[in-house]
Parts: structure tokens; C-alpha cells; sequence
């Protein structure tokens, strides 16, 4: 069929068609750009669900809370990229079941625990803590979970156990940037055994009433509120009890620049910025850092007579 | 559009107003995100990283202009260089106004304190200050006006580009990926410059495009 008008349009009217091509690829190359993701605020995270039988803890601050999404998507967490945002973006392919915790080491009952088995162990109590980042910012999260004391009266350390270290998983099919070389995977941390006991050392495996979100450190972390935010080990599969002071991944990296302690210390700089402020995240003026992140009442015995500047 | 030895007026008011777009992207990009709330958790510190990066991003895209023309023979490359330099001191005006401003709050004993104590803030507020010559001398008129001492002062974006690097490579906590990626692009601008490894890309240039260069003209 012929369609009437067809041949009105000159030939020298039609654009060619590499021109009318180029004009739609620029076109959808400036509609690509405004909605690209380097435009595009994140998506809201995905909710975990609801953990049951949470009691109210001890030691909760009643500061304003951090809110769940930036808690959940400001991570530090270099088994799934150096960035914040990474970590959000790349955990999903962690798996958190089936999950293993092995306690081994100076005790009289090592153990291979399942963590649903864990979970179980004690009851789970909802702490609300500061968390000091040794960048200088911080945040206020409820953490659910249960004293770490409560596990090691369990497996009966021995006498020669004085240090406690704990072992981050170390499979880069799971966390993909244990392929570089940023740290020496795995990521292991440590805490002197009165450390470990403190009422204030956590096991945690939730925040805000729900299971731990993967970039988090799901299924099971770390959380010592006195101490810089990378002493709280994350995803963990190994707990093992040892004599000697174990040397912990930063310190591996950096040891003029990373202690086997690493209280928080608003005096004690790190080697190149000040630790005497801090941002807390959603606040806009900086506020001071306080002693022991301020759980100075509760910790500061523990390290009496120990030179801290030379002990950082 | 064939890459040509010239360029039309028409063909220059396009190419600069297509520069100007991208040099304001990273901008738009910001006050689009902040107004969506996509700076994150910490507006502040992605602002100070983002400005920080595309400073770093226009001093090398700066410094890239003089090789590429030698490579490529395309003389009018070299007109688009100062908006370049210009927008990569907007970009650390940005910056350091990110750190008076949000970052410090204008607290002048924290600041005074940071730039002493701190190396990579004293390396980078060094860069900064270099670069405020440079900016206030880039109109034509400078250079008629300074002469020979106008080559001599601009060669400072070397070292300005050079502690850039080394700001950014101090303040990394572990990961230098990033901060290794510039420098081995400042390298390889620099090392291009070299006089003998100049001298024969000129030539080179030269025999690939003959219409580019008539008798007597410089490049």
C-alpha cells in the first residue's frame, strides 16, 4: 500500500540516518546522566527482622540515636571495600547461615558453637552505646546482644589465658576485597582478658531490635564502646584464647600508628590528626571527645598505673 | 567534526561552553545530591573528599594539555588550558572553604593548630596558597606583562600538583589505591615533558599532521 504524502519530504529534508542515530544516543546519553547513580541518593536499606525476647541492658545512653539508615550505610568494613559506602553495597554476598563460632584455645571447654545455637546462649539485651571511629566521627547505636562475659564463664578459661583474640571470616568469594592486599586478611583483633570480662564487652548480634545487618558485621560482632571502632571485630568466626598479646590487623599495618589498646583518648593523637573532636554523625558542630569514649567510671581502673601515651 | 589543526570562532564559543558543562558537573552533582539527601551519613566529609578530588582531577587535566597537543599536533588544545587551571582553583577554593567553614567552623586556634601540627593539612594548605598566583596572573595581559617570569611562576603548578598528591596520600588510612592512581598519571605528564622525550613528540607530531604548523610559526 502506497501511504499518501510519503514522497513530499525532499531528500535533501530527511537527516541521515548516522546523524538522527547520534542525536539519540546524545539525547539518551544526557537523560542517562540525570539519573545516573553518581546523581541518585542510595535507596533505603532493607530492614532486618525482629529479634524477640530483647530486654532493656545496662549502661544505655539516652542521647539521641543515630538513625538506622545512617548506621547502616556509613560502615567501615575493608572486607567489602575501603569506602563507607561500600560495604552496604557489597555484603549481600555474605552468607550468615550456616555460621559457625569455634571458641578453642586456654580453656577447659573448647567448643565448636552454631550461631543459632549461640543466640541462645544468654539473654539478649538491648545496649544503647557511643562508638568512637578512630577518623574522628562518631555514632550513638543500640546494639542488641549479650556480655562476651557470659560465654567465657562457659568454655572455663584456664590460667594461662590472658588475651582473647578474635578472628574475622576469610573467604573472598564472600567479602571480594580480601583479594587486595589492603590488610593481612584475616582481620584479627584482641582484648586482654578483663577487657573481654568488662560488663560493657558485647556480643552483638542485632541493632535497632533486629538481626545485624551484613555491613554490620552479621551474624556475630564485637562491641567494646571504650575503644576506637575498629577493635570491634566483626563477622566473627574464631574466638581463641591465648598467653601472649595477639597482634591485631592494624597493628600488622601500622604499628607506630595503631596500640594493642586503643582507648579512645582525646589526648592521645593519632600520628596525623588530632583526636580531641569529633563528628557525631547528623550533627553539624564537632563535639569533644571524651576519656574512654565516656565510660571512664567503668573502665578507667582497669588501666591504672599504665602509661597511655605509651600504651596507645 | 574531524579533528582539525584549526578551529572557527564558532567552533571555540561550542568547545568552551561543552568545558565549562563538564567542569560544573561535579558541582550540579552535589547540590542535586544534597538536596535529595544522597551525601550520606556525613554530607560534610563527602563535600570536602568530592571538592578535593576534582581540584586534584583539573590540576592533571591542566597539566595533560601541553602533552597532548605535542602528541596530537592540535595547537588550539592549548586555549582551553587556562579555564582548566581556573577551574581546578575553584574546585580547591571549594575545598578550602569546605574545611574553614563546615569542617572547622572558622575556629582560627583549631585551624592554626591543624596547619602546624597536622603534615597533610600544612602540605595541602601550602598547594593552596601556590596556587593564588597562579589564578591571579592567568589573563592575557599577566602574561604579556610578566614576561618570561610569567613561564617561570606557572612552572610552581609542578610542585602544587605534586603536594596535592601527597596531601591526599597522607590522609588515607590505609587503602593509597587512589591516591597511587594520581600520582602515576602526574608522573607520566611529567616525565613527557622531559626535553629529549618532548623534542622528539614534537617531531613526531610534526610529520603527522604538516598543515598544522606552517614555516616559521612556534609551538
Amino acid at each position: 500500500m502506497r501511504i499518501i504524502g510519503q514522497d513530499d519530504i525532499p531528500a535533501s529534508e530527511i537527516t541521515p540516518r548516522e546523524v538522527y542515530l547520534k542525536r539519540r544516543q546524545f539525547m539518551a546519553g544526557i537523560a542517562a546522566l540525570a539519573v545516573s547513580p553518581a546523581f541518585a541518593a542510595a535507596a533505603p536499606p532493607v530492614r532486618g527482622a525482629r529479634l524477640a525476647g530483647v530486654k532493656p541492658g545496662r549502661f544505655s545512653t539516652r542521647e539521641a540515636q543515630t538513625p538506622y539508615e545512617s548506621v547502616t550505610t556509613y560502615n567501615n568494613f575493608y572486607e567489602f571495600g575501603t569506602g563507607k559506602f561500600d560495604p552496604a553495597e557489597n555484603a549481600h554476598t555474605l552468607k550468615t547461615r550456616p555460621w559457625t563460632v569455634s571458641v578453642e584455645g586456654e580453656i577447659k571447654r573448647p567448643r565448636l558453637y552454631d550461631i543459632d545455637e549461640l543466640l541462645k546462649l544468654a539473654p539478649l539485651e538491648e545496649r544503647v552505646y557511643r562508638l568512637r571511629c578512630v577518623e574522628g566521627w562518631s555514632m550513638v547505636i543500640p546494639w542488641v546482644g549479650f556480655p562476651l562475659a557470659e560465654l567465657i564463664r562457659r568454655v572455663e578459661p584456664s590460667g594461662n589465658a590472658r588475651f582473647v583474640e578474635f578472628h574475622t571470616l576469610h573467604d573472598p568469594a564472600q567479602m571480594p576485597f580480601q583479594r587486595s592486599s589492603v590488610l593481612d586478611w584475616p582481620y584479627v583483633e584482641g582484648l586482654r582478658i578483663d577487657e573481654a570480662n568488662h560488663p560493657l564487652t558485647l556480643l552483638a548480634v542485632g541493632l535497632y531490635g533486629e538481626v545485624l545487618p551484613r555491613q554490620n558485621g552479621a551474624p556475630v560482632r564485637l562491641v567494646v564502646p571504650w575503644k576506637y571502632g575498629f577493635k570491634s571485630a566483626k563477622s566473627i568466626v574464631k574466638i581463641r584464647f591465648v598467653e601472649k598479646p595477639p597482634l591485631t590487623a592494624w597493628m600488622r599495618a601500622a604499628p607506630n600508628e595503631y596500640g594493642f589498646f586503643s582507648n579512645v583518648n582525646p589526648k592521645v593523637d593519632h600520628p596525623r590528626w588530632s583526636q580531641a573532636k569529633e563528628r557525631r554523625i547528623g550533627e553539624f558542630f564537632k563535639r569533644d571527645t571524651l576519656m574512654f569514649n565516656g565510660y571512664a567510671d567503668q573502665v578507667a581502673h582497669l588501666y591504672r598505673g599504665l602509661d597511655l601515651r605509651k600504651f596507645f | 567534526m574531524p579533528l582539525t589543526a584549526r578551529l572557527t570562532p564558532r567552533q571555540i564559543i561550542w568547545s568552551k561552553a561543552l568545558l565549562w558543562a563538564i567542569c560544573l558537573a561535579p558541582l550540579l552533582r552535589l547540590v542535586v545530591l544534597g538536596l535529595n539527601g544522597g551525601l550520606g551519613a556525613n554530607p560534610i566529609e563527602f563535600i570536602t573528599r568530592s571538592t578535593g578530588t576534582w581540584t586534584l582531577v583539573g590540576l592533571l587535566a591542566t597539566l595533560a594539555v601541553t602533552p597532548l597537543r605535542n602528541l596530537s599536533g592540535l595547537n588550539w588544545l592549548i586555549r582551553f588550558r587556562r579555564l582548566l587551571g581556573l577551574f581546578a582553583f575553584f574546585y580547591a577554593c571549594l575545598h578550602f572553604t569546605t574545611y574553614l567553614w563546615l569542617d572547622q567552623f572558622f575556629d582560627p586556634s583549631s585551624i592554626a593548630r591543624d596547619i602546624i601540627k597536622r603534615p597533610f593539612i600544612t602540605v595541602g594548605f601550602a598547594a593552596f596558597i601556590l596556587l593564588i598566583p597562579l589564578a591571579a596572573t592567568s589573563r592575557q595581559h599577566m602574561m604579556k606583562k610578566l614576561g618570561r617570569n610569567w613561564q617561570r611562576l606557572h612552572r610552581l603548578v609542578y610542585v602544587i600538583a605534586g603536594l596535592g598528591i601527597v596531601h591526599y596520600w597522607w590522609l588515607v588510612k590505609k587503602d593509597i589505591s587512589q591516591p597511587l592512581l594520581y600520582a602515576c598519571v602526574l608522573a607520566v605528564l611529567l616525565v613527557m615533558r622531559l626535553p629529549r622525550l618532548q623534542h622528539s613528540l614534537l617531531a613526531r607530531a610534526r610529520d603527522a599532521a604538516p598543515r598544522s604548523c606552517k614555516p616559521g610559526c612556534r609551538e
